[in-house]
C-alpha cells in the first residue's frame, strides 16, 4: 500500500471527492476509493494475508470444533486447572494491554495535554480493541458463552469480584463504543451524532477512569479466591489489585507506543503528516509516563515481598522465574527508557516498549497460569488450545487494521464542502495529502 | 442524557454499590446456620470398603463407572506423573483414596466429597449466584443460571467442583449436594452415610459432630491427632474429620485460612464504593485545575471544526 501511494494514490480521507466534489459512497469508502478489482489485487498482492489466510484455514475449523465437541476436545483446561490460555491470555493479558484508552483519554481530555492529541484516537481504539476481543476469548473460554448476559439480566452474584469485572467491562466497553464512535459518525457522515458524543466526552472519560481503576485491579482481587494456588510471589491478599492496576498503567502506554510503531511501519500511506510528525515526540513523552509507573511498581512489588515477608522464596527455583519476570518485565524496561528518554532514542523506546509488553504478558500468565497450582503440577496447553489462541489474535489484528484503513483513526477526516475544491480545496485538506491528479484518471492506476 | 436521566443513573449506580458491599460485608461473621447439619468423617474406622462411592453413584444416578466398586485396584491408580490420586469428577461426587502412612500400622483411607463450607468460595466467587447454602448445611448448585466460567473451581480451596469439559451444549458444574434433593430436605442422613457399613460417618447437627469429635479426642488422646480439620478451616465446613495420623500425610492442605476466602477479597470489595464516589470529583478537580475551567480542549476544536466546514 505504502508503494501505491507513493504512484499517486490517494486513500479516501474525506468526505467529498477532491477532483470533483461528489460524496463519496459507502462502498467506495469501505474500498477506500479502490474499484472492487483493485481492491481484491491490492489484498492479494500483500503477503500478510496470505499468513492471517493460511492461520484462519487451520484455527477457524478448530473454533467451530469447539462449539460442537466442547471444551475438552480443545484444551487441557481440566478440573485442576479450569482457567486455560483462552483467559490466562485472552483476559488477563488483553485487558493490561487496552489500558491505552483511559490513560490517553485522561491526558487529553482530562488534563488537557493536547500534545497526545494525534495518538488520542488510536490509544481509544486499541482499548476498545483489547476489550471486545477480550470477550471474544471469554466466549471461546465460558461453557456456556449463549448466557454471557446472565449476570446483567438474570441473577446477580453481588458479592462475586467477577460480578464486578463483568459488569465493568461491559459499561467500560459501551465508554469505549461511543468515544470511538465519534470517529465512526465522522467516516459514515453523520456530524449530530458526533457532535452529541463530543458533548459528553468528559463525562465519557471520568467514567473510563472509575471503570478502569475498578476492573484493572478487580481482575488481579480474582486470584485472592485462590491463597495457596498461586505461588505466593505473585499472591499478595492486600495489593494484588494494586498491583494488576499499576501495572496496567505501563502496559496500556508501552502497547499503544508498540501499535504506533507498527502502524507507522506498516501504513504510513494511513497516517496523517500531523500523526507522523509528532509521533517522536509523543513517544518520548508516553515512555515518560510509562517509566514513572515502573518506578511505581517496582517499589510497589518490594513493598509486597516485604509485606508478607516472601524474600526466602526468592532463593527458589520460583524466585529465579518470578525475578527474571522483575529483570525483563521491569527493571531492564526502567533501565532501557531512562538512557532512551534522555538521549532522546525513539527507537530505544520503542524496543523497549515491547519488552515491557512482553512483560506485562509474562506476568499475568506466571499469576493465572504458570505458577497457579504450583504445588500440584505444571499444565501445558493443548496444542489446539494454542492454535485457537493464535487464530483468535489474528482475527484482533484483522479487524484492527481494518479499522484503521478506513476510520478517521490516524488521520482527521475532512469535511471541505463540495463546492470549494480544487487548489485551495487541496490546501484546506493538509499538505499530507499530496495531489496526485494523474492516477485518479479513467485510464487506471499504475500497478505495482 | 438529561440531568434527570444522570440523577436516575447516578442513584441507581450508587445504590447498587452500597447493595453490593453490604452483601459482601454483611457475610462477614456467618458461621453457618444455628440448626445446620453435617457429618463427621473418622478416618480411623475407614477401611476402604468403598460402598460410599457406590451408594453414592446410585443415589445421585450417575454413570457406571469403568471399574466395579469392589475393585481395590483403583487405589493404585496415579494421575499427572504419579502426583495425583483420585479426585471427583463428573462421574464421581465422593471418592475413597488410600495413603500409606507412617505410624499408622497399615494405610489410612480418605473420603473425600464437597465438604459444605459454612461460606462456601464457590458461593461467594459465583457471578450469577448458581451456589445456595441451605440451612440444613447442603451447598447446592442451580445448573439453571451457570455461565460455565468455573470461577467456584478456582476459589474452592478442596478443589471439589468438576466441570463437564465433553459437553459442549450442556456443560455444568458436578459436586456433591449432600443428597439434597432426595434426603437431608427430609431430615435424613445422605446416602453415604447409610450405607456405611464401619461406623465411619456420623451424621448430626454440625454443633454436635464439633462436641462428639472433641470428646472422642479426649477419650482416646493416642488415637487421634488433636485437630478436628473442617471445624475452622476456611471458616468451618459442614462435614468433619478426625485422624490418626496427621492432616497432610493424608493429602488434606494442612495451609489453609482459619477464616473464609471471601475475607480475601474483601479489602479490594471495600475500596469499589470508594472509588466511585470518590474519583469523579477527585478528577473532575484535576481537570479543573489542570485547563483552568476554561474547556481549552473543546474551543480549539470547535474553531477546527469550523475551519473544515466553513468559508
Amino acid at each position: 500500500m505504502n508503494r501505491l501511494v507513493e504512484k499517486g494514490f490517494r486513500p479516501i480521507n474525506s468526505l467529498n471527492d477532491p477532483d470533483d466534489g461528489h460524496v463519496w459512497s459507502f462502498r467506495q469508502k469501505l474500498l477506500l476509493g479502490f474499484s472492487p478489482r483493485e481492491y481484491f489485487r491490492q489484498v492479494l498482492h500483500n503477503r500478510l494475508n496470505w499468513v492471517i489466510a493460511l492461520i484462519f484455514a487451520v484455527g477457524l475449523p478448530l473454533i467451530l470444533y469447539r462449539y460442537v465437541m466442547g471444551l475438552g476436545a480443545v484444551t487441557h483446561a481440566s478440573n485442576d486447572y479450569p482457567w486455560g490460555l483462552f483467559l490466562g491470555f485472552g483476559l488477563f493479558v488483553m485487558v493490561p494491554l487496552s489500558a491505552s484508552g483511559f490513560l490517553l483519554g485522561t491526558a487529553v481530555e482530562l488534563f488537557g495535554q493536547s500534545k497526545f492529541k494525534p495518538i488520542l484516537h488510536l490509544a481509544l481504539l486499541n482499548g476498545l480493541m483489547g476489550y471486545s476481543f477480550a470477550v471474544v476469548y471469554l466466549l471461546m473460554d465460558l461453557g456456556r458463552p449463549w448466557r454471557l448476559y446472565y449476570p446483567m439480566f438474570v441473577s446477580w452474584g453481588t458479592a462475586a469480584v467477577l460480578f464486578l469485572v463483568g459488569w465493568h467491562v461491559a459499561i467500560y466497553l459501551s465508554v469505549q463504543i461511543m468515544e470511538v464512535s465519534e470517529s465512526f459518525f465522522e467516516w459514515i457522515n453523520w456530524p449530530n451524532a458526533k457532535r452529541f458524543i463530543k458533548s459528553g466526552t468528559i463525562g465519557l472519560t471520568v467514567a473510563g477512569i472509575i471503570l478502569s481503576t475498578l476492573h484493572q485491579g478487580a481482575l488481579g482481587a480474582l486470584f485472592t479466591y485462590a491463597p495457596g494456588k498461586v505461588h505466593p510471589l505473585w499472591y499478595s491478599q492486600e495489593f494484588l489489585w494494586i498491583f494488576f492496576l499499576c501495572s496496567s498503567v505501563f502496559a496500556g502506554l508501552c502497547m499503544v507506543i508498540a501499535v504506533s510503531t507498527i502502524v507507522e511501519k506498516t501504513m504510513a500511506w494511513r497516517c496523517s503528516r500531523d500523526f507522523l510528525e509528532n509521533l517522536e515526540p509523543i513517544t518520548i513523552g508516553l515512555a515518560k509516563g510509562a517509566s514513572m509507573a515502573l518506578v511505581t511498581y517496582f517499589v510497589i512489588k518490594l513493598i509486597g515481598i516485604a509485606h508478607d515477608n516472601e524474600w526466602a522464596y526468592l532463593a527458589t527455583g520460583w524466585g529465579a522465574w518470578f525475578m527474571l519476570e522483575m529483570f525483563l518485565g521491569v527493571v531492564l524496561p526502567i533501565i532501557l527508557f531512562s538512557i532512551a528518554i534522555r538521549k532522546n532514542s525513539v527507537g530505544l523506546v520503542r524496543f523497549t516498549a515491547f519488552l515491557t509488553v512482553f512483560g506485562v504478558a509474562m506476568n499475568r500468565l506466571d499469576t493465572a497460569l504458570i505458577s497457579f497450582n504450583w504445588n500440584l503440577y505444571q499444565e501445558i496447553p493443548h496444542p489446539f488450545e494454542l492454535i485457537i489462541s493464535v487464530t483468535l489474535f489474528t482475527l484482533f489484528v484483522v479487524v484492527y487494521r481494518f479499522i484503521l484503513y478506513r476510520l478517521p483513526i490516524l488521520y482527521s477526516w475532512k469535511t471541505a464542502p463540495s463546492a470549494a475544491y480544487g487548489t485551495a480545496a487541496e490546501e484546506k485538506l493538509g499538505p499530507d495529502l499530496a495531489p496526485a491528479p494523474a492516477y485518479r484518471s479513467s485510464s487506471g492506476p499504475p500497478r505495482g | 442524557m438529561s440531568r434527570r436521566r444522570f440523577l436516575k443513573a447516578t442513584i441507581a449506580g450508587g445504590a447498587l454499590a452500597l447493595y453490593s458491599t453490604k452483601s459482601a460485608l454483611g457475610m462477614a461473621e456467618f458461621g453457618g446456620y444455628p440448626e445446620g447439619m453435617g457429618v463427621l468423617v473418622d478416618l480411623t474406622r475407614c477401611v476402604g470398603c468403598r460402598t460410599c462411592e457406590a451408594a453414592c453413584n446410585r443415589e445421585q444416578g450417575l454413570p457406571e463407572p469403568d471399574l466395579p466398586f469392589d475393585d481395590p485396584s483403583v487405589f493404585d491408580q496415579t494421575f499427572h506423573g504419579g502426583t495425583q490420586k483420585r479426585r471427583t469428577d463428573e462421574g464421581a461426587y465422593t471418592v475413597v483414596n488410600r495413603y500409606e502412612t507412617k505410624g499408622s500400622g497399615g494405610p489410612v483411607y480418605r473420603k473425600i466429597q464437597c465438604n459444605h463450607c459454612n461460606e462456601p468460595a464457590c458461593l461467594t466467587s459465583c457471578f450469577v449466584n448458581a451456589y445456595t447454602k441451605t440451612k440444613e448445611g447442603a451447598v447446592i448448585y442451580n445448573q439453571d443460571l451457570c455461565v460455565g466460567c468455573r470461577n467456584c473451581m478456582i476459589a474452592c480451596p478442596f478443589r471439589i467442583p468438576a466441570f463437564s469439559y465433553s459437553s459442549a451444549f450442556e456443560p455444568r458444574i458436578w459436586k456433591c449436594i449432600f443428597c439434597y434433593d432426595t434426603r437431608l430436605k427430609y431430615g435424613k442422613p445422605p446416602a453415604c452415610v447409610d450405607a456405611c457399613p464401619f461406623g465411619t460417618l456420623s451424621f448430626g447437627h454440625r454443633k454436635t459432630l464439633i462436641k462428639i469429635a472433641h470428646e472422642r479426642i479426649r477419650s482416646e488422646p493416642e488415637k487421634y491427632v488433636d485437630h478436628v480439620y473442617g471445624e475452622t478451616e476456611v471458616g468451618g465446613t459442614s462435614w468433619m474429620y478426625l485422624s490418626g495420623v496427621s492432616f497432610d500425610q493424608v493429602g488434606f492442605d494442612s495451609t489453609l485460612q482459619h477464616y473464609p476466602i471471601l475475607d480475601n477479597a474483601k479489602s479490594f470489595l471495600s475500596t469499589v464504593p470508594m472509588i466511585l464516589a470518590i474519583w469523579p470529583a477527585l478528577f473532575m478537580g484535576f481537570h479543573l485545575l489542570a485547563t483552568g475551567g476554561k474547556g481549552e480542549m473543546e474551543d480549539k476544536e470547535s474553531q477546527n471544526g469550523e475551519e473544515g466546514r466553513g468559508e
